[in-house]
């Protein structure tokens, strides 16, 4: 039996002191002094203490802005009422409406400990949401088996094939197989990294995301332009990106690498061609971005023999501009039954970017008939991006992103994503899924938000007798 | 763990009610927060421009300003009872503008935005403390009604008539319910309340929290549970009103627990974490805990996903015949979660033989879980509790069996609403643990575990409040309820909680009614 795939995880500290969700603030002009139990020294979690070595000492970045647990206990029990807290308001600030400060949070933690957060008193956001928060995956209970995989009990796979896939195996009179077997790739997780589309670049950054990558034994999807030497080591697990005029310039990279993908043109056919016939063993992606007609698109690639397709939405998971964008899990439930009605599905691998922002994105991503999905910002986030967009405006990264050093980087974007895998493990196992190829296009195990708001509510109470009857 | 069927027992009565330690009624009794400051909307500042004439302290009728006898200054404002703004528009006794000094200043309090969520925003959380303290609704200018989630209960609102058919005083109005309907054999049992108290296990909240709760359920004759860690001996004088859970792991069940009891509940699932297991770190495995639950100290105890011994409905089936084996009298609950096919779970349980089928939605629960699974896995109790009501009816059995729903249900409003969407009776958990003073920071699981030692079995942490504190924080939070939901009957001319169960048309929609 092959070894079980584990990630191994390790605590990392920040380099920098992150941003904090809470702010405790001292009214010292109120404090009497004199306390002999000051509130502060019954903090259950030491944050004071921890703050006043922090400040004495300058060692490590604690900080009580980014520790403090919130049990409010200083702020009700101090006899002067001397101590209030509120929220941080840089903390407003991180993200964006999509990138929310709340998830910025999370990622870091994930990054920082490598663990699945893990909090009591229920479920605290809103009822639904666009986007991914418009679903919800199933479970299995008495009657369906469930898999119990989360700490290893009972195996799940999270293995996913790249790569074109033959339909139907013909054999010739000597028992070989008489078609040709294009290649395939098998990834161990069901991600590829890709380059984010900001960041404060930088060779030392792109060899932080290699280095996991290799380590992942997954793929780095990035511009063969930004390819340096430093990442020879890992030349397996980086993807040059290519246009099709540039193939012959990136000759030795096409070369040596297991992946290739090519920004979709005119000429396809030829490029891809082009790049076999340097390398035969590559499997070749074409990289395109997400459209309405993005259905009918796929299946023309597919039919041309196309082996991976990778669709990109904008980084909130958005597809084209104007008022009411559509959002990238329905443009690829779209993509998938399309296929699937046309019997070509399993012919190809889907890839999804943009919007990905959590793991359970990536789950709702599979299940709406995406193999794999690309993920650059989380990564980005995992080695302390703030989001702040600096890079883009041509200002200075608060966070240094290209100084980052590519080990401790690199370690705590495999704690990010080893806490993901185990989420994911964790869906899995709940809808008693043993491995996350079955997972894709399975929207029966999936609820959406427009068909459970139908089915209940608009039947029960709509006012419109017509309607009504027909639901 | 033995918890094979030793010999057949006789048929074995149900136990009878006994004594609790202290007489504690039903009566509601000023409880006030055991913290020095409680926590309000406001925050009412006095400076030292006070000459401490009492003006203020006469004023108000809330009892925000207090000027002892004899002392030279009056004391620092209780400003949680402060009602803000509102005083200001609408009250002739704004003390801001009384004070002849001008020495008082009102601003909201900055603390306020930082507890509390869409689902319990902060107020309805201050609304919650409100009604603890005092046993009923005393602050109005809280809106303890509606979270702030845009989905589900807050989106539905009572739809009252212009006039009730009937004109009821409150003594006409009879808030109990049934739990055994299947009309064959087992104990009649009647809860004075629509609801009852949710599973929380010994080693994840500290015994006071626990005796709270199963002492609030004996006040109002009705039910609390020990949820999956076995029946704790400070819980003896609660059987009458304690349910046992019988969960994955089996831990800390033993033939005498069951029959003890008048309930047993299967805990197949749980809204928390859907299709997840529990997981009780090794810390928390007291020497005290593991002995109850018949385990090994400091070992992480797993509670595996599913029971590894049913994969059916006939092996369900097999676990309700072997509780009745031991206990003849007993009810038995079926708790299960929300999936895609929770109807057809639902009717399974009833062939199975349960006399409750109880449906934990996603959103709820009280124990730590991973996010992930909060948010995503498994469908919210609003769809859930209409869709199994409408397919029991449809199959015929809806009168058979006792469908409770929980997760996510958490006042008075939302009891109504789970009930008129066609639940029989409802659970509660974060609304008592509310009332305790939680302040749904999350942290149960960190470090010692519950800061407010709520939720934590560390011997400092835990005492930080004492049993009688807390029945009588329930017992009020009960009382309150009882009321409102008492009024929302009459509005309505409806006599009995079945009156009011499946009634689509008393709830509107906001989105799809008007
Ligand atoms: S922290 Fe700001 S400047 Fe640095 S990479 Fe992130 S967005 Fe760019």
């Amino acid at each position: 039996m092959p070894k079980k795939y584990h990630i191994n995880t390790e605590h990392i500290p920040p380099r920098f002191t992150p941003v904090g969700k809470f702010g405790i603030v001292d009214f010292n002009e109120d404090c009497a002094g004199a306390c002999h139990h000051c509130v502060k020294k019954e903090c259950i979690y030491e944050i004071y203490k921890k703050e006043g070595i922090f400040t004495r000492e300058m060692e490590g970045p604690v900080h009580y802005l980014y520790s403090c647990m919130n049990c409010l206990r200083c702020v009700q029990n101090c006899t002067r009422a001397a101590i209030t807290r509120v929220v941080n308001p840089e903390f407003r600030w991180l993200g964006d409406d999509y990138w929310k400060p709340d998830i910025i949070l999370t990622l870091w933690y994930q990054s920082e400990t490598g663990k699945i957060p893990v909090s009591g008193a229920g479920y605290r956001g809103k009822f639904s949401g666009p986007g991914f928060d418009s679903m919800w995956t199933d479970m299995s209970e008495i009657v369906r088996p469930t898999r119990d995989g989360i700490h290893g009990r009972e195996y799940i796979s999270t293995s996913v094939d790249v790569g074109r896939k033959v339909p139907i195996l013909a054999f010739d009179d000597k028992r070989r197989t008489a078609v040709d077997i294009p290649p395939l790739m098998e990834l161990p997780v069901p991600f590829v990294l890709s380059k984010p589309p900001f960041g404060d670049y930088s060779p030392k950054m792109y060899e932080a995301f290699a280095r996991a990558a290799a380590v992942l034994e997954t793929q780095f999807v990035l511009d063969a332009a930004d390819i340096t030497k430093n990442l020879a080591k890992y030349k397996k697990h980086i993807a040059p990106l290519v246009r099709g005029a540039e193939i012959s310039k990136y000759k030795k990279l096409i070369r040596s690498a297991a992946f290739v993908e090519l920004i979709y043109d005119g000429k396809m056919a030829a490029n891809i061609k082009a790049i076999k016939k340097i390398n035969t063993n590559a499997v070749v992606s074409v990289k395109i971005p997400l459209d309405v007609n993005s259905h009918r698109t796929a299946e023309k690639l597919t039919d041309a023999g196309v082996e991976v397709i990778h669709f990109t939405a904008d980084m909130h998971g958005n597809i084209g501009k104007g008022e009411h964008p559509e959002f990238i899990k329905d443009n690829f439930r779209r993509i998938h039954t399309h296929l699937v009605d046309r019997g070509i599905r399993d012919c190809v691998t889907l890839i999804a970017e943009g919007g990905i922002a959590l793991p359970e994105h990536m789950a709702k991503m599979i299940i709406c008939g995406a193999d794999v999905v690309a993920l650059g910002i989380p990564f980005l986030v995992a080695i302390e991006c703030r989001m702040c967009m600096n890079c883009t405006r041509g200002r200075a990264c608060p966070v240094d992103i290209s100084g980052v050093p590519p080990e401790s980087g690199s370690k705590r974007i495999l704690n990010l994503a080893a806490a993901w895998r185990n989420q994911l493990l964790e869906v899995l196992g709940a809808m008693g899924i043993r491995e996350v190829r079955r997972l894709r296009g399975e929207f029966g195990r999936a609820m959406f938000y427009e068909d459970l708001e139908r089915d209940t509510f608009r039947k029960i109470f709509s006012k419109d007798k017509k309607e009504k009857a027909k639901l | 763990m033995s918890i094979a069927v030793k010999k057949k027992k006789k048929s074995k009565t149900a136990p009878a009610p006994k004594q609790a330690a202290q007489e504690i009624t039903r009566e509601p009794q000023h409880t006030p927060s055991r913290f020095r400051h409680a926590i309000g909307k406001y925050r009412v500042l006095r400076s030292d421009a006070c000459i401490g004439c009492g003006k203020c302290a006469e004023l108000c009728p809330h009892g925000v300003h207090v000027k002892y006898e004899g002392a030279q200054k009056t004391s620092r404002p209780k400003d949680y009872l402060c009602r803000g703004f509102h005083c200001k528009q609408n009250c002739d006794y704004y003390c801001i503008d009384k004070c002849p000094v001008g020495a008082l200043t009102l601003r909201i309090n900055p603390v306020v935005e930082t507890i509390g969520d869409p689902r319990w925003t902060p107020e309805m959380i201050l609304s919650t403390w409100d009604m603890a303290e005092h046993g009923r609704v005393t602050n109005d200018t809280l809106n303890g009604e509606l979270g702030d989630t845009d989905g589900g209960f807050d989106k539905l609102r009572l739809n009252f008539p212009k006039k009730p058919k009937k004109k009821l005083k409150p003594k006409d109005i009879d808030t109990s319910i049934v739990l055994n309907r299947r009309g064959e054999g087992g104990t009649q049992i009647k809860i004075d309340v629509p609801w009852y108290g949710g599973g929380m296990s010994y080693g994840s909240v500290s015994p006071a929290t626990m005796v709270g709760k199963a002492h609030a359920a004996q006040i109002w004759n009705t039910f609390s549970c020990t949820g999956e860690g076995g029946f704790p001996p400070h819980l003896d004088p609660y059987d009458y009103n304690m349910i046992t859970q019988v969960a994955t792991g089996l831990f800390g069940v033993r033939e005498e627990t069951i029959q003890r009891v008048r309930i047993v509940e299967f805990r197949y699932a749980q809204g928390a974490k859907p299709g997840l297991g529990g997981h009780l770190l090794g810390d928390k495995n007291t020497p005290a805990v593991a002995k109850m639950r018949e385990a090994v100290a400091g070992m992480s105890l797993f509670s595996p996903f599913p029971f590894h011994s049913v994969y059916s409905i006939e092996d369900h089936k097999k676990h309700v015949d072997w509780i009745l084996a031991m206990n003849p009298a007993a009810l038995v609950s079926a708790k299960v979660s929300t999936p895609t096919d929770v109807d057809m779970v639902a009717v399974g349980s009833y062939y199975a033989g349960a006399h409750i089928v109880h449906i934990d939605g996603s959103y709820g629960g009280t124990g730590a879980a991973p996010d992930i699974a909060k948010k995503n896995i498994a469908m919210p109790i609003e769809y859930a509790i209409p869709k199994v009501h409408e397919f029991l009816t449809n199959e015929g059995i809806r009168d058979k069996i006792t469908l409770i729903a929980s997760g996510g249900i958490r006042n008075a409003y939302d009891i109504v609403k789970a009930i008129c969407l066609g639940a029989d009776g409802v659970v509660v958990g974060t609304g008592e643990l509310v009332a305790l003073e939680c302040i749904r920071c999350g942290n149960c699981e960190s470090g010692r575990g519950c800061a407010r030692g709520i939720a934590s079995t560390d011997p400092e942490l835990s005492n930080m409040y004492d049993e009688n504190w807390s029945t009588r924080r329930i017992s009020n939070l009960y009382n309150g309820w009882r009321e409102q939901i008492i009024e929302i009957m009459i509005r309505y001319g409806v006599k009995t909680i079945p009156e009011m169960r499946g009634r689509y048309d008393l709830l509107r929609h906001v989105d799809y009614s008007d």
